[in-house]
């Protein structure tokens, strides 16, 4: 087993902490590790936003990426836990086949995206990663290893998938992928006037496979949630020789002051002018479809050193609209736009204990860390609760225990199995603790 | 496209490089002892490419079998790479000879061993590539691991002898001279991190240089500069100095 001390931060670049960094190369190793430590938490590609997989000691899964078997007949691809989404694509996708379910990255890990039950433009159809997991192997604070699935330690499945990686270590997972005629998407951009406008946009289209919606912030008034909505669906021309795109990358991070209110205004101004008719087709690539922001590396510099955060919540179908208004309403007033909003509506919620999808509209706003932001989000917390949602686990690094106690309904659930198996005293990351889990 | 052999396939350049040939068409032979820890590496490089990929037996060290590996081999490959290392204990080698052969018939008559009768098989077909990675270390003795550097720099001689040689039969020879990587061979050091590179960068970079006939390659390029350096610095200095 290697030990390193280092500074670590995830995807937001806050915060940033001292930790040690645990690499392992046989199970014996790893269960000799989880024997030696407490405070673990497994890490993949570091893509989550917040602090689910910073501890005090982290297990390094990604370099663990070998593919085990891949099942032509049925689609069925068995794959180490540090697998990256991009290299499942890559290998595939010229071969006729892509993820059932991908988030708008591509460079997580197969282990990351189960521990955060990561969803994609499809929910409101498929719904989350879990659906396409046959199994995986869980490594459990005694040092065992059990094969959970949907029929086997069902429990300790729901718990994992969503479970922020506080049950144990995945090790590998068996997933199903979807057969595909195309790298096109057939992508039609729909322009809308208001929220009202971009919820019946939505019901509108509800069947097609893929959805979701730029939203832009800054609108008010009368125009207050006017967005893009993009919806699409795989062409069938055949055409499947696919390269990943080239991307450029951001060598540093910017200065903070580049994002003010201006720039942003600017940006959300010029881009949803971009588009000038009510509806617009085009056929576009697999990356600049699922995975727009992978083309810039990087791109989490351009909020600055001080890092960034994504307050992404959800909440019910009935409460939607006027939760929304408000939400967006308080932002407008509040003057602190984020630079990016994404809105989208999610299909029914799953078994799993702490997934966060719940059938009903989903916003994701990007916002630099400044002073008074988390005070913001605190009122915008509020609403949520209010409005019968919740925040995304992924994604935060603030919310409070109370917030996150009142909206998580099988909390109790989670918290018993973890205490049955003494993960409490394995596994835990600075959110766990800050949300009591 | 045909086969390239990897010689010392376990480790963590090795492996990075097998990749890199298969994603590029190359169908692969991978060697070393205990070939069967190899299996999890080729399934993985099969399904991600297509690629025939063999895992093969082969201990440098058994000098008397190479002919007869080689021999055996189904297809003769069109290439060939050692990757083959081993760092070995300074300290524990200035007291113990044991240490000090291990050190010095892995990295340099073993390879040397192999890469003879791979060679005469090129010679006479009039084409195939030899990539052998030596290292820094061999480009100036220093205190803390000169045994492996001199083991090194025998090796990076024995290549510049053999491309020399093998100009005239259209086989060519592409000395590897990595710096800090981060691998299972330097586990436990403390590398600089700007000046320490990662397997699959140095993989690319080797990919590249013997695609295009490069001779040397130091990698990552900064390590052409400061070997350089160190070569240049003269004697009555360098005796003195703790690099």
């Amino acid at each position: 087993m290697k030990m390193t001390n280092m500074s670590m931060t995830s995807w937001g670049n806050y915060p940033v902490i001292n930790s040690q960094s645990l690499k392992f190369s046989t199970l014996t190793q790893l269960k000799d590790t989880i024997s030696t430590h407490s405070d673990l938490i497994p890490r993949g590609n570091g893509r989550s936003y917040g602090d689910s997989a910073l501890s005090k000691n982290v297990v390094q899964v990604n370099p663990h990426d070998l593919f085990l078997d891949f099942d032509v007949d049925n689609g069925l691809l068995h794959v180490q836990a540090g697998v990256l989404l991009a290299d499942i694509i890559k290998v595939f996708v010229p071969r006729g086949w892509f993820l059932n379910v991908t988030p708008g990255t591509k460079l997580v890990t197969v282990g990351g995206a189960i521990a955060s039950d990561v969803h994609g433009k499809n929910h409101h159809i498929v719904g989350c990663f879990s659906e396409c997991v046959e199994f995986f192997n869980l490594m459990l604070p005694s040092g065992d290893t059990v094969k959970c699935s949907s029929v086997e330690n069902t429990e300790l499945f729901r718990a994992t998938c969503g479970g922020m990686g506080l049950t144990g270590i995945i090790l590998d997972a068996k997933i199903s992928l979807k057969s595909i005629q195309s790298k096109y998407i057939n992508q039609t951009t729909i322009k809308t006037l208001n929220l009202k406008d971009t919820f019946s946009a939505f019901e509108e289209h509800k069947n097609a496979p893929y959805s979701v919606a730029w939203i832009d912030c800054l609108a008010s008034a009368k125009n207050l949630g006017r967005c893009l909505l993009t919806i699409g669906e795989f062409c069938t021309d055949g055409q499947l020789d696919y390269q990943p795109k080239a991307k450029i990358n951001v060598p540093f991070n910017l200065p903070s002051f580049l994002l003010n209110q201006l720039s942003v205004k600017i940006f959300n101004w010029c881009y949803y002018r971009k588009v000038s008719q009510r509806i617009s087709q085009q056929k576009v690539g697999i990356d600049t479809f699922f995975f727009p922001l992978d083309a810039i590396g990087n791109w989490n510099r351009i909020y600055g050193k001080k890092g960034f955060t994504q307050y992404q919540i959800i909440l019910p179908k009935e409460t939607s609209e006027a939760g929304l208004t408000e939400i967006l309403q308080t932002i407008a007033d509040s003057g602190k736009g984020p630079f990016l909003a994404v809105l989208k509506l999610f299909g029914k919620a799953n078994d799993n204990y702490l997934s966060f999808p719940i059938e009903g509209y989903s916003l994701a706003l990007d916002f630099k860390i400044e002073d008074s932001l988390f005070k913001l989000l605190d009122v915008l917390d509020d609403i949520v609760l209010e409005y019968g949602g919740r925040v995304y686990l992924a994604k935060d690094v603030r919310v409070s225990q109370a917030v996150f106690e009142q909206s998580y309904p099988q909390l109790s659930t989670f918290k018993a199995l973890r205490s049955r198996y003494k993960m409490q005293q394995k596994f835990n990351s600075l959110q766990s603790k800050r949300i009591g889990l | 496209m045909g086969y390239v052999l990897i010689i010392g396939a376990k480790s963590d350049i090795a492996i990075a490089l097998a990749r890199i040939y298969a994603e590029n068409n190359y169908s692969l032979y991978l060697a070393a002892r205990q070939v069967d820890e190899l299996e999890a590496i080729a399934k993985d490089i099969t399904i991600r490419t297509q690629q025939s990929v063999k895992c093969v037996e082969l201990d440098v060290l058994d000098y008397p079998l190479h002919q007869a590996f080689y021999e055996a081999l189904p297809e003769k490959p069109i290439g060939v790479i050692s990757a083959v290392g081993y760092l070995g204990a300074q300290d524990m080698a200035q007291d113990d000879f044991v240490e000090v052969q291990k050190i010095i018939n892995t990295n340099y008559t073993g390879v040397v061993s192999i890469l003879n009768i791979i060679a005469n098989d090129f010679e006479q077909r009039k084409s195939g590539f030899i990539v052998a990675i030596s290292s820094v270390a061999g480009d100036r003795g220093r205190k803390s691991n000169y045994i492996y550097g001199s083991a090194k720099a025998a090796l990076s001689t024995y290549l510049s002898g053999l491309r020399n040689r093998l100009y005239s039969a259209n086989v060519h020879v592409l000395t590897v001279k990595p710096g800090f990587v981060n691998t299972k061979m330097t586990e436990g050091l403390i590398l600089p991190a700007k000046l320490t590179a990662q397997p699959k960068s140095v993989a690319n970079d080797i990919f590249i240089a013997q695609q295009k006939k490069q001779n040397i390659l130091y990698t990552l390029w900064l390590w052409k500069w400061i070997m350089l350096i160190i070569r240049h610095i003269p004697e009555w200095k360098f005796k003195a100095m703790s690099l």
